[in-house]
C-alpha cells in the first residue's frame, strides 16, 4: 500500500494527431484548395472520409489539418464570426480580412492552442488568387502554394520544384510563368496526393479539391472536362466555388 | 596483434557503451525498418496456408511497397516475419541454415518443432532485444504444424494465428470463419480475406497478399496471389529539359586510353 506521503502526480493530455495532408495553390485568378479525407489515430482509420477543407463564404475556403476536434471547432467558431460580420455589415468578410481574424483567433489561445495547421485560399478583393498558411500559434503569411500535415515533407519540395521552379533553369531565351494555367494545377494537386497515398501511410481513401474562381475567370473553360465536379456557390456575387470529389488507394 | 583481429563468432556489442551514452547525450540510434505488418497461418484438412502483405515502414514512411515476408526455413517449412525486418530477416537464414546442416547431419527431414525450438531458445537468448515476431508453419514426418514465436521466445501451438499490427483485423476474420477440416481453396480464400483486412484497416499493413501453401506432397509459394492496390497512372509526366540542372564548372575528362606497344628487342614469340 503507498504511504500518504508518497507525491503523486497525474496527466491529462487532451492532444491527439490525426494524420492526413492538405494543400493549397494560388493561380491569377482562381485558388485550389485540397485535402484527403482519412482521419487515423496510430495505425487506426477512424474514418475514411472525414472532410478537412470547408467552403466558409463564395470567395473564401479553409483547410484544417492536425487534430481533428480542434480543426472542427476552429472552423465552426471562424463560420460563426463570419456570419455576426455578415449581419453587421450585410457582406461576406474579404479574404486578407479572415486571414486576420484567424491569426487572432489562434494567437487567442497561445498558451493552450488549437493544435491544427490552418491553409486559407481564396480571391482577394482585387480578384487574384491568393493562399495564406498559418502555424498553430497564428503566424501567418500569403504565399503562392503550401502543403501542411503529415506528409507536408513529401509534398513541399514537389511542389516548390514545380510551382517555383526551383532548382530548374529556364530554356535559353525563356523564363519561368509566373502563374500556371487551371488544368496544370489540377494534375499537379491530384499527383501530389497519389503520391503522397502510395508513400505516407495516414494519406489515402478520398481526395477533396476546391476550386475557387474570380469574378468573370476565364480559367472556368478549364473545368470542362473534369469528371466528379460539382459548383456550390451559393451567391451571386461573382465568385464561384466548385468541389472535386476523387477516391485515393484505401490501404 | 593476432588477437586485435580476432573476432567472436555472433553479435558484437563493441559499442554498445559509446551508444548507449550517446543516446543519453541526446543523439538516439537510426530507427530500423519494422515491417509494421500483418501475417497469418492457419491449418487445413491437407497441411498449412501462410499469408503475409507486402508493406515495409519507417515510422509512417512507406519504405518497400512489395518486400516478401514469408521466409524459406526448409522447402516444407516456411517462417512469416513481423518486427525489425533486419531481425526476422537474419533469424530466419541463421535457422534456415542450421536446420539444413541438422538435416545433413541426422539423414532425417527436419520437423517443424526443431525449427520452433531453435527459433525460441535464440530469441530467448537475446532477451527480446532481438525484434522478431513470428509465425511457422510446415508440414514434416508427425504432420502439419503451426507456431507462433513472439521476440522474448515465447511461443503458441494454434489451429490458426495472426502477427504484427494488423493481427486484430486478420483475427476478427479467422475467429469468424475458421472451420475444422477445411479444404484447400477456402483455406486459401479465408488467409486472403484475413491478409486484406489487415491491408485495409492497418495503416502499418497494406499493398499485396503474399501467401504459401504447405502440404506433405508440395509446397507451393503464391507471391503477389492478390493485388489490390495497382499503382495509379500520374496526371502528368514529369521529364526535364536537358540543361534543366545549373552547374558551377565543366571539366571533361577521356576515359578512352590510347596506347602504342614498343617492341624492346628479342625475337618474337613463337604462338603458331
Amino acid at each position: 500500500m503507498p504511504s500518504i506521503e508518497q507525491p503523486q502526480q497525474r496527466q491529462f493530455n487532451p492532444y491527439s494527431e490525426n494524420g492526413g495532408t492538405i494543400l493549397a495553390i494560388a493561380g491569377a485568378d482562381f485558388s485550389v484548395i485540397a485535402g484527403d479525407t482519412r482521419q487515423s489515430e496510430g495505425y487506426s482509420i477512424q474514418t475514411r472520409y472525414a472532410p478537412k477543407v470547408f467552403r466558409l463564404t463564395d470567395r473564401a475556403v479553409l483547410a484544417v489539418n492536425g487534430f481533428a476536434a480542434d480543426g472542427n471547432m476552429f472552423v465552426k467558431k471562424v463560420r460563426q464570426r463570419l456570419e455576426w460580420y455578415r449581419h453587421a455589415h450585410a457582406k461576406d468578410m474579404p479574404l486578407r480580412a479572415i486571414a486576420r481574424l484567424i491569426q487572432t483567433m489562434l494567437y487567442a489561445r497561445r498558451f493552450f492552442p488549437f493544435y491544427v495547421y490552418n491553409i486559407l485560399g481564396g480571391i482577394e478583393e482585387d480578384g487574384t488568387g491568393a493562399v495564406y498558411s498559418f502555424d498553430p500559434v497564428g503566424s501567418y503569411e500569403r504565399e503562392a502554394c503550401r502543403a501542411a500535415g503529415a506528409a507536408q515533407s513529401l509534398v513541399q519540395p514537389f511542389l516548390d520544384n514545380q510551382i517555383y521552379f526551383k532548382n530548374q533553369l529556364p530554356a535559353p531565351g525563356t523564363s519561368h510563368p509566373a502563374h500556371l494555367p487551371l488544368s496544370t494545377v489540377l494534375s499537379l494537386v491530384i499527383d501530389s496526393f497519389t503520391s503522397a497515398t502510395e508513400r505516407h501511410i495516414e494519406v489515402g481513401d478520398g481526395l477533396e479539391i476546391y476550386i475557387v474562381f474570380s469574378k468573370g475567370s476565364t480559367s472556368l473553360q478549364g473545368l470542362a472536362s473534369v469528371r466528379g465536379l460539382q459548383e456550390v456557390t451559393t451567391t451571386d456575387d461573382g465568385e464561384r466555388v466548385f468541389v472535386i470529389r476523387r477516391e485515393l488507394k484505401k490501404d | 596483434m593476432a588477437s586485435s583481429i580476432h573476432s567472436g563468432p555472433g553479435f558484437d556489442f563493441s559499442n554498445e557503451i559509446r551508444n548507449n551514452f550517446m543516446a543519453e547525450k541526446g543523439l538516439p540510434l537510426p530507427k530500423a525498418t519494422s515491417t509494421g505488418t500483418t501475417i497469418v497461418g492457419c491449418l487445413f484438412k491437407d497441411g498449412i496456408v501462410l499469408g503475409a502483405d507486402t508493406r515495409a515502414t519507417e515510422g509512417p514512411i512507406v519504405a518497400d511497397k512489395n518486400c516478401e515476408k514469408i521466409h524459406y526455413i526448409t522447402e516444407s517449412i516456411r517462417c512469416c516475419g513481423a518486427g525489425t525486418a533486419a531481425d526476422t530477416e537474419f533469424t530466419t537464414a541463421l535457422i534456415s541454415s542450421n536446420m539444413e546442416l541438422h538435416a545433413l547431419s541426422t539423414g532425417r527431414k527436419p520437423r517443424v518443432v526443431t525449427a520452433m525450438t531453435m527459433l525460441k531458445q535464440m530469441l530467448f537468448r537475446y532477451q527480446g532485444h532481438i525484434g522478431a515476431a513470428l509465425v511457422l508453419g510446415g508440414v514434416d514426418a508427425t504432420g502439419p504444424h503451426l507456431f507462433t514465436i513472439h521476440p522474448h521466445g515465447s511461443t503458441d501451438k494454434l489451429p490458426y494465428v495472426t502477427m504484427g499490427s494488423g493481427s486484430l483485423a486478420a483475427m476478427a476474420v479467422f475467429e469468424s470463419a475458421w472451420r475444422p477440416d477445411m479444404d484447400r481453396e477456402s483455406a486459401l480464400t479465408l488467409v486472403k480475406s484475413a491478409i486484406s483486412a489487415g491491408i485495409f484497416n492497418d495503416l502499418g499493413s497494406g499493398s499485396n497478399v503474399d501467401a504459401c501453401i504447405i502440404t506433405a506432397s508440395s509446397t507451393e509459394m503464391l507471391r503477389n496471389v492478390e493485388m489490390p492496390n495497382e499503382r495509379v497512372q500520374k496526371e502528368r509526366d514529369y521529364k526535364f529539359r536537358r540543361g534543366t540542372t545549373a552547374w558551377a564548372k565543366e571539366s571533361v575528362r577521356d576515359l578512352v586510353v590510347s596506347e602504342t606497344v614498343q617492341w624492346v628487342g628479342g625475337e618474337a614469340m613463337d604462338t603458331t
